[in-house]
Order: structure tokens, then C-alpha cells, then sequence
């Protein structure tokens, strides 16, 4: 009875159309209709305002109103000394982020895997993904306490071993390093928990035949677990790449100053300077649509290698 | 006998193995856990105690000063306040639009599906930007309102492809086509089927929204212009980042910081008593972040 209705009705809805099905389930069209908005509004809308970043921009006149200069800006920012320094800047920091942040998960994840005593699995396992909890500014401010020269807990131990005392905030070439690390000790525990997830979708049957084999633990760990979490690294490595020119602006923007000025001046926190401090709006779009573009075309080229060589892409 | 099979079996270059990973994760767990134990004994050490260094793993002379001291601030409260006002409206916003794109997006009836797909999922690829969204805010005359903090978030094309594949994953196609015989609609089917079977992953989702909105301070300081709506991040960058207490909002603190040389001392309790609600929460809520990160890994 229950099937003769479904394949009726399947019969029905290659008969009618379109409107016959959008009809019989008009409420979940409804239901969309919030977040429809909701991202018209907040995510596309703004879209529309990118075309500033061709205009002069005066408020008074409008987007609609004000005069079009073309590149302008984009010529503006490329010949500008500025440009060549901001994009390096950004590049650097985020590939020696990616490149860090890949292997402490994955052995943190393998140790954990590996772990035969549950309460002090489950206890490393709590403590090192408690830092993800910490907001960027509490962070931030502790890397200030920690690096103090004078009261500072690192200048305090390495002060132990006769080290001089450094202040690593106040050094340029210590800013990557710091903000590098300290997302490493903040993010590692949450990452470890992504590839724990891959870990446990090993099948049994691989470990049986190694232990058959005789195969040691350090030779598993290299012949299977290693190999069976590679697309899930991949898919990160695809993930984190195609933001490599969206550094996250929070955290440079806190732990900017006039000594590291130099190197820790990222694209967003120029845009953001420029556009909402200087208020120089069309010059800070044209930027920030340059690097919007550039990722874009990085996400999809990074996609579309990693579907070619491993099977695994996002989309 | 069992223990003499396992020691045969475990040969040496395992044993090594054991060694060293209990090294691995103790060292892991000390250097993760050392900083966060030198913040909270140093927060319960006399002023005097910390501005000398004296304090290495453990409380020295303990006292609840700062603790005190930070308790007089109104403007500390206030921005409290206005973070929990933030998280708890952002959140319900955040959870609301979530469930209402991710259930129709998980039903094979939704003509378009691909198309609805698409334009949610762009989102996390490209954006207007810094300068255009803040022209967005100023025009929708929400500027300087909580509306720009906890309406801008709440589409969130990561945690709607979370829900929708949990959706996906695990409520039966069977009971839809039950639901509907019974003349049940799709209104029906949400709050009658699916959400009562979708408390872990609404608590997931709640926790991302929660979590996102008490620790960030970019709105604000996009979209807020008033000291009395500033939440607590905004007032703890100005404490403890620029140094700042000479603004007029935090005469109070000013006052006290340059009389008693506690400063350092109160960094280190406002950094305890900004990060407590989420590390005393946390270790209840833990399975459900795991799980959520879990289901959206599966399918990213």
C-alpha cells in the first residue's frame, strides 16, 4: 500500500512539472526564505559595493553617484612601494603557518591513537584542545606577559641558562615566529581531533594483517596510518591554501607595532587601515578585491591539482 | 600465561615505541598546560609577588586582591554584560537561519537544490570586503546596534554544510515518506521529526555560534562607536594590548593601576575572568565540539 502511494506519487512528479513540485512542498521554500534573505542581504549586498573600487567614493554622493576613474586604485596600489611588501608579508606568514601546522596535529593525533591508558588519552586529549577556547585578544596578551623582558615566564627560564633577555615583541624578526607558534600551541588539539576522526575510519582488518606480518608499531604508523589520513590532509592542505592571502586579520592587527610594522603588515590590516581609519574607501575596495580575486583563483587551482593527482577535492 | 604471551610479543623496538610516546604527550600536555596554570596562580598572587617575578608554577603569598579589585569595575561588568547579551541573541539568530537552510537543503524535494547549494557555499570563497560591508551596515542604519554584531555572522556556509550533512547522514528517508502519508507537512516533519532528533548537532551548532561570538572583537571594532556597547573583548584589548587606561571609561582603573602598581597582576585575573565561562564550560561540551568537528570533516 505504502509503496504503491510512493511510486504513484514518483510517476506523478515526472508527469507534472516544475510547479507541481515546488507546490506540493511550498513550505520548505518558505522555511529557506530566512536565510535567503539573510545572506542577500549580508553577503551579496555588499558584493554590489565592489564597485567602489572603480569609482571615486564620496559619501555624500552615493555608490550609485559617484564618478568612475577605473584602475586607478588597482595602478595606485601596484606601483606603490607598499604593495610588493604587504602582499610578501602576507604570503610568508601564512605559508610558514600552513607549513608548521600541519605536522604537530597529525603526530599529536598518531600518539593519541596510539595510547593504551584511556584516562591519560582522555586527559591530554582535554587539555590540548582547551587553548582553542581562548580568544585572540586573551592570546595575544599573553604572548605580551609570556615575552616581557622583564617579568616575562621565557626571558624568566631562558634567564636560568645565562640567556640574555630578549624582547621578542619589540623584534621584527620574532614576530612571525610568535604568532606562528603561539597558533600552533593554540590550534593543535583541535586539529589532532580531525585527524583522529580519519584515524578511527581505518579498517580493522589492516592493522590484523600487519600484526600477522609482524610488522612493528613504528612500521604501521608509517604503512598504514600515515597513508590512510592522507586525503583528509590533502583536503585541509586544499582548505588552508586557498586562504592563503586571507590571513586572519585579528591577531596580526593585535600583535602589530611600530617595530614589526615592516614585515607584519598584511593585506587585511592595510585594507582596514586604509579604508576605515584613513577613510580612503575606493583605494581600500580596490585592494581588498584584488586579494578576493587572487583567492578565488587559488581555491579553485588548488582543487582542481588536488582532483587530478588524488581524487580529493572540495568541490 | 596471558602476560607471558603479550611480553613475547612485544618486541623492543615497540617498547621504545610506548616510551616514547607517553614522552610525546606528557610533553604535549606540560607545555600546553603550563601557561595556563602560570596565568591562574599568578592571578592569585600578591601584587607585589608578581611584579617581582617571584611567581613560577604556584600561587606566592595568595590573595584574592586582584580578584577584588577587578570586581569594582563597571566598565569590565558592562562589557560582560553586552558580550552575553551579544552571544546569547547571535547565537539564537545563528541556530535559527542554520536549521532553516539546512533542512530544506537536506531534502531531495527542494527543486534547485544544487542552485540554493551554490549560493551559500560561495560565500565562504568571496566577499564584498572590509569597506563595503561597513557601507552596508551604515546604510541598513544598524551601525553602532547590536544588529551589526549578531546579523552579519549568521549565515555561516561551514556550519550549514555541518547540519545539513548531519541531516543527511542520519535521519531515515523512510520517515519523511511516513510523516508525509500521514499527512504530516514539511513545517510538521521539522519540528515534529527532525529537530527532536537532532539535539547533539544543535548543541554543536550553538557552540560554534557561542564560542565565535564571545571570543571575537572585529564587529566590534568595525561596528561599534559607543564606550556602553563595547563587549568585553573590545575593553580587555584596550587593558591589556594598548595599554590603554588613561581613556576616560576606565577612570576607575587609572586611578587604581597607577596608585598600587597592581597592573600586572590585574592582566593576568582579567585574562582569568574573560576566558572562564568557555574553559569551565568546556569540558561538559567537549564530546559534542568533537562531534561537530568530526561531521564536518567527514564532508568539508
Amino acid at each position: 500500500m505504502a509503496m504503491g502511494k510512493t511510486r504513484e506519487k514518483q510517476v506523478q512528479r515526472r508527469r507534472h512539472g516544475l510547479w507541481q513540485d515546488v507546490l506540493a512542498h511550498w513550505q520548505l521554500y518558505v522555511i529557506l526564505l530566512l536565510p535567503l534573505v539573510l545572506v542577500a542581504v549580508f553577503n551579496y549586498a555588499p558584493m554590489y559595493g565592489i564597485i567602489i573600487g572603480f569609482k571615486d567614493f564620496s559619501p555624500k554622493k552615493g555608490i550609485m553617484g559617484s564618478d568612475w576613474v577605473g584602475l586607478k586604485y588597482f595602478i595606485q596600489f601596484f606601483s606603490s612601494s607598499k604593495s610588493l611588501n604587504i602582499i610578501g608579508n602576507t604570503l610568508i606568514l601564512s605559508l610558514y603557518s600552513l607549513v608548521a601546522s600541519i605536522p604537530v596535529p597529525i603526530i599529536l593525533a598518531i600518539a593519541l591513537n596510539e595510547m593504551n591508558n584511556r584516562v591519560f588519552k582522555k586527559s591530554v586529549q582535554m587539555v590540548t584542545y582547551a587553548p582553542y577556547f581562548i580568544s585572540t585578544v586573551v592570546i595575544v596578551s599573553m604572548l605580551i606577559q609570556f615575552t616581557d623582558s622583564r617579568l616575562g615566564i621565557i626571558n624568566k627560564l631562558t634567564g636560568l641558562f645565562g640567556i640574555p633577555a630578549v624582547n621578542y615583541m619589540g623584534k621584527a624578526e620574532w614576530f612571525r615566529h610568535l604568532y606562528v607558534w603561539s597558533g600552533v600551541w593554540q590550534s593543535a588539539g583541535y586539529g589532532a581531533v580531525i585527524y583522529m576522526a580519519a584515524l578511527t575510519g581505518i579498517p580493522f582488518e589492516l592493522y590484523e594483517a600487519a600484526k600477522i606480518d609482524g610488522a612493528s608499531k613504528w612500521r604501521k604508523i608509517w604503512s598504514i596510518d600515515l597513508p590512510m589520513i592522507l586525503p583528509t590532509v590533502s583536503i585541509m592542505l586544499i582548505l588552508n591554501l586557498g586562504q592563503v592571502m586571507n590571513i586572519g586579520f585579528e591577531k596580526v592587527y593585535l600583535m602589530q607595532n611600530a617595530a614589526n610594522a615592516q614585515v607584519s603588515e598584511v593585506v587585511s590590516t592595510y585594507v582596514y587601515k586604509i579604508g576605515l581609519v584613513k577613510m580612503n574607501m575606493s583605494f581600500s575596495t580596490a585592494i581588498n578585491l584584488f586579494n578576493s580575486v587572487v583567492n578565488l583563483v587559488l581555491v579553485a587551482a588548488v582543487n582542481a591539482i588536488s582532483k587530478r593527482l588524488s581524487d580529493t577535492g572540495l568541490f | 600465561m596471558e602476560r607471558k604471551k603479550t611480553k613475547i610479543k612485544q618486541p623492543t623496538s615497540d617498547r621504545v615505541f610506548d616510551v616514547v610516546n607517553w614522552i610525546i604527550l606528557t610533553f604535549a600536555m606540560l607545555v600546553v598546560l603550563y601557561p595556563l596554570v602560570y596565568i591562574l596562580s599568578c592571578s592569585f598572587s600578591a601584587p607585589r609577588a608578581v611584579t617581582a617575578g617571584r611567581v613560577w608554577l604556584y600561587p606566592v603569598e595568595f590573595s584574592t586582591y586582584g580578584y577584588e579589585t577587578v570586581l569594582g569595575f563597571s566598565n569590565i561588568w558592562r562589557g560582560y554584560g553586552n558580550s552575553l547579551l551579544y552571544m546569547v541573541v547571535g547565537t539564537a539568530i545563528g541556530v535559527v537561519t542554520t536549521v532553516a537552510a539546512a533542512y530544506p537543503l537536506s531534502r531531495k524535494e527542494l527543486r534547485g537544490r544544487k542552485a540554493f547549494n551554490v549560493i551559500f557555499f560561495f560565500t565562504m570563497l568571496f566577499n564584498g570586503g572590509i569597506v563595503p560591508t561597513y557601507l552596508l551596515i551604515q546604510n541598513l542604519n544598524i551601525y553602532d546596534t547590536m544588529w551589526a554584531i549578531v546579523l552579519p555572522g549568521s549565515v555561516s556556509a561551514w556550519n550549514i554544510i555541518v547540519m545539513r550533512t548531519f541531516f543527511e547522514g542520519n535521519i531515515p528517508v523512510d520517515l519523511y515518506e511516513a510523516a508525509e502519508l500521514d499527512g504530516c507537512g514539511d513545517f510538521g516533519i521539522l519540528f515534529r521529526i527532525v529537530l527532536p532528533l537532532s539535539g547533539a548537532i544543535l548543541a554543536v551548532i550553538s557552540l560554534f555560534f557561542a564560542v565565535w561570538l564571545w571570543n571575537s572583537y572585529y564587529s566590534a571594532l568595525m561596528y561599534l562607536a559607543s564606550d556602553d556597547k563595547y563587549p568585553l573583548q573590545i575593553i580587555l584589548r584596550q587593558i591589556l594590548i594598548m595599554n590603554d587606561t588613561s581613556n576616560k571609561m576606565f577612570s576607575d582603573i587609572d586611578a587604581l593601576v597607577r596608585k598600587q602598581g597592581v597592573k600586572d597582576v590585574l592582566k593576568f585575573v582579567l585574562i582569568v575572568v574573560s576566558s572562564l565561562p568557555l574553559l569551565v564550560a568546556y569540558p561538559f561540551v567537549q564530546k559534542y565540539f568533537v562531534k561537530g568537528v568530526m561531521v564536518g570533516s567527514v564532508k568539508g
